[in-house]
């Protein structure tokens, strides 16, 4: 049978951020995939060492928006270990609990796409609508609903009072409710785990081998999770369990992320019933004396890494942001491989991509030789003109328009 | 003469083309106002379908260049007259329809087979590769709910025999007369109403036309005039199966003449509607594999249980 | 144990419910008290040391001279992140964030204001 080649991307209804899957079907079953990303390079490595420390923040924290924490608390460990700040214990608890409040809202999203993605939009409709008691809350502790801006260089920004421990306890209790409704739902509902079973496989040693981080790890029987294995923030101060599943498939990965809901429940509880008394930021200097640092941080998709390097000035030397989805990409053409047309837009949503974090400039060494190739503006212009010209028979100089 | 032009206007106004499409637009509105409630959000408002269609009227309509143009631009037409044309059989105020013969009860079954024909056609002619994956999708699943369809309104037509006269009238007026049989029937309803499902391509069974998956399936490249006939003959095939569905397997006709008839009919195929559209608000996708394994599996012999189980009645009972 | 269709008497319950949407332009949400809208510029506080421009991630806001240590305040709405960053680096806390968040407009222009 000859091959259909089916382009998944860069626009395409099934995902959420342009990437280019470029799939070669027998049938309905995918024969070979071709990945090309690189559609939201934005240039923020660069733009960071053009920016004082205290600017930087809000630029990392636009990396994403769904785990905007993540990629500023995780610079802000970098640039205060640099510094050898020390963070006192309350601006400690405060970042843990708005980033486990972010780890609910990011692993309810996913679950509405993931429903929106197999057809069944009332998931889709139902979790969001639970999505807003947390969206509602962070807006009351940090001052907005995504991007919070609480961290600064040294502490945290905002204090949170009495009342708002007590909503936050009580939306909690909410939450932890309609979780209960959604693992029922996704252990009961027929057609639900006809399409989430089997469907995606990663085994253990593949994941181990590919580099996966995070929930699409932990499905796999990885019991990895830097909360345990490198604790930052509070985290060495409040006892939970790192969830991990055997099915290593799409079923186990949701029944990871619908089981680390429970578990960020019960951390925000001990947090808020711990939280200590006294100042919550430390005076940072303006200009970080030299040195670099590496931090690592549990993001909802996984193991977010951050590399920073100071030289005494006020801007920093060199921004490095590895996120995780570009470690849980490797597995992507193994799980897509043999599989149906038809299961190719969950199993990308299952590794809950986020190409905005991932999309960074990366060197390619061609082999041995240790060649490198450097475009320049132009280059990189008339380049993109002939492959287009080539591979998709578009000549752009025909195009009026852009003349 | 006279008689001429009533049929013309009942065929045109009432119970025909105009009646048809206000009301297949209300239908619509009915479904997605439902589809939302069930979601626990607002929906529509009532003029909303009406509204889209008019919009879509006013929109280009843009061919592709290697489409081909003749069967592009016709194809809705045939969808638009099948699904009109299927419903002058079928009893609207009363157990008569406008046209009743011997055998029209086949004759709707393939009628209502055409649109998706068309649907297939259009997207093998579009010269897509989204569209032609469509439309392969939709002749496989016509393949698996077409039989226990069939089959399912076959069975009260056997039980109904040569009273029915194989005629769609016929087989409301059987019913209409006897109304404990009804309960017979269940099971076909059942299946029937799991069926039609598939053929209105809606959620469990919407695979030819998977958003997420393959963009719009058939109807990828259609826009303007012709993606408004498509859609407003997918209305009006909802309205024609809803009511098919309502004149063979729930059979009460209170005497009371034409008006109450006619409100009667309106509760039933709204009925129908309601429990397709919570079929929709429960469901996930299914595969393709695995909706024809349902079909052929689970389907087919309830259907095929029913049909025997209507024989074997039709011996005893004796009439 | 898995049963098709297990949300069907739950989705039956969602009838008797009230919609969960904000039906927006009919009734206003109320943000939180610490939501950061559209900034305020107190002019009796100001020192014109422009902390405020220094630390702005993207350049949103000028502080211009117009008398003897009387200053005012430009924001452009556009460029603005509503971080609040410049509220906390003001050390005579001139600057506030109200909650006014319906700041769109059809002309360019006008995004430029005196706060």
């Amino acid at each position: 049978m000859s091959r259909v080649v089916v382009p998944i991307g860069p626009q395409h209804p099934a995902l959420k951020e342009p990437a280019s899957f470029t799939l070669y079907l027998e049938g309905e079953r995918v024969a070979a995939t071709n990945v090309a990303l690189g559609y939201n390079h934005r240039g923020i490595e660069k733009a960071c060492e053009e920016r004082p420390y205290i600017q930087d923040i809000y630029l990392i924290e636009r990396v994403c928006g769904i785990c905007s924490h993540s990629h500023s608390t995780a610079f802000i460990q970098a640039v205060e270990e640099i510094a050898a700040l020390e963070v006192p214990r309350r601006g400690a608890y405060i970042r843990s609990i708005i980033g486990e409040l972010e780890r609910i809202h990011s692993h309810l999203l996913w679950l509405g796409v993931a429903g929106h993605e197999l057809g069944f939009d009332t998931l889709f409709m139902y979790s969001w609508r639970d999505r807003e008691v947390v969206m509602d809350l962070l807006a009351m502790i940090t001052g907005n609903r995504v991007n919070y801006g609480i961290n600064t260089i040294g502490g945290v920004r905002r204090d949170i009072s009495k009342e708002q421990s007590e909503q936050i306890l009580k939306a909690v209790d909410i939450l932890e409710e309609r979780t209960k409704f959604y693992i029922k739902l996704a252990t009961e509902e027929t057609t639900l785990i006809g399409r989430l079973a089997g469907v995606g496989s990663l085994s253990r040693e593949m994941a181990v081998k590919f580099g996966a981080t995070g929930p699409t790890a932990r499905a796999a029987g990885v019991k990895r999770d830097v909360r345990k294995d490198d604790p930052y923030a509070a985290y060495s101060e409040v006892s939970f369990n790192v969830i991990t599943d055997d099915h290593a498939d799409v079923l186990g990965r949701t029944i990871v992320r619908v089981m680390e809901l429970m578990e960020s429940v019960k951390i925000i509880r001990q947090l808020i019933k711990q939280l200590p008394d006294g100042p919550i930021s430390v005076r940072a200097p303006r200009k970080i004396p030299a040195g670099e640092a590496i931090s690592r941080y549990e993001a909802p998709r996984g193991e977010d890494l951050h590399y920073v390097r100071a030289n005494g000035s006020e801007k920093p030397e060199r921004v490095k942001v590895r996120a995780p989805t570009l470690a849980n990409l490797t597995a992507i053409t193994h799980m897509i491989d043999g599989g149906y047309l038809a299961d190719v837009p969950i199993v990308i949503a299952a590794i809950d991509p986020c190409f905005s974090c991932t999309d960074r400039m990366i060197s390619l060494r061609e082999g041995d030789r240790g060649t490198e190739t450097l475009m320049d503006w132009e280059g990189l212009r008339n380049y993109s003109l002939e492959w287009y010209k080539k591979n998709r028979g578009i000549d752009m100089n025909k195009i009026h328009a852009l003349r | 003469m006279s008689e001429v032009l009533v049929d013309l206007l009942k065929i045109l106004v009432f119970p025909g083309f105009i009646f048809l499409s206000l009301y297949s637009l209300f239908v619509e509105y009915a479904d997605r106002k439902l589809y939302a409630r069930f979601q626990n959000r607002v929906g529509p408002p009532w003029f909303q379908p009406f509204a889209d269609f008019v919009k879509l009227l006013g929109k280009e309509t843009i061919i592709p260049h290697e489409a081909d143009v003749k069967m592009f631009r016709a194809i809705p037409l045939f969808s638009l007259a099948a699904v009109c044309t299927a419903f002058l059989y079928i009893p609207v105020w009363g157990v008569k329809s406008l046209f009743p013969f011997n055998g029209d009860a086949i004759v709707v079954l393939y009628l209502l087979t055409i649109p998706t024909l068309t649907f297939f056609l259009a997207g093998w002619h579009s010269s897509s590769l989204f569209a032609c994956l469509g439309s392969v999708r939709t002749l496989t699943q016509l393949f698996a709910y077409e039989v226990p369809l069939f089959m399912a309104v076959l069975a009260p037509t056997l039980l109904a025999g040569n009273t029915g006269n194989w005629s769609v009238s016929g087989i409301s007026a059987f019913y209409g007369s006897h109304p404990l049989l009804l309960l017979v029937n269940i099971p076909a309803f059942i299946v029937a109403l799991v069926a039609i499902q598939g053929k209105l391509e809606r959620v469990p069974f919407d695979i030819p036309e998977a958003e997420t998956e393959i963009v719009a399936g058939a109807f990828t490249e259609y826009s303007g005039k012709l993606l408004a006939m498509f859609r407003m003959s997918i209305d009006i095939e909802m309205v024609v199966v809803a009511s098919l569905l309502a004149a063979v397997f729930l059979p009460f006709y209170p005497a009371g003449g034409p008006v109450l008839g006619f409100v009667i009919y309106i509760v039933k195929t709204l009925a129908i509607v309601f429990l397709l559209s919570a079929v929709r608000a429960t469901m996930a996708r299914l595969r393709l594999e695995q909706m024809v394994a349902f079909c052929w599996r689970i389907l087919t012999p309830i259907a095929i249980f029913q049909i025997v189980l209507n024989l074997i009645l039709k011996e005893v009972i004796k009439i | 144990m898995k049963k098709p269709g297990s949300l069907f008497p739950f989705v039956m319950g969602m009838l008797t419910k009230k919609p969960a949407t904000n039906m927006y332009p009919f009734i206003k949400t109320v943000m939180p008290d610490r939501f950061r809208g559209k900034l305020k510029f107190e002019q009796i506080k100001c020192i014109g040391c422009k902390m405020c421009e220094k630390d702005c991630p993207s350049n949103a806001i000028e502080i211009v001279n117009v008398g003897e240590k009387v200053f005012d305040a430009y924001v452009y709405l556009d460029r603005c992140i509503y971080c609040g960053q410049c509220v906390d680096s003001c050390p005579r806390k001139a600057l506030e964030n109200t909650k006014d968040y319906e700041l769109a407009n059809f002309d360019h222009e006008h995004l430029k204001v005196k706060i």
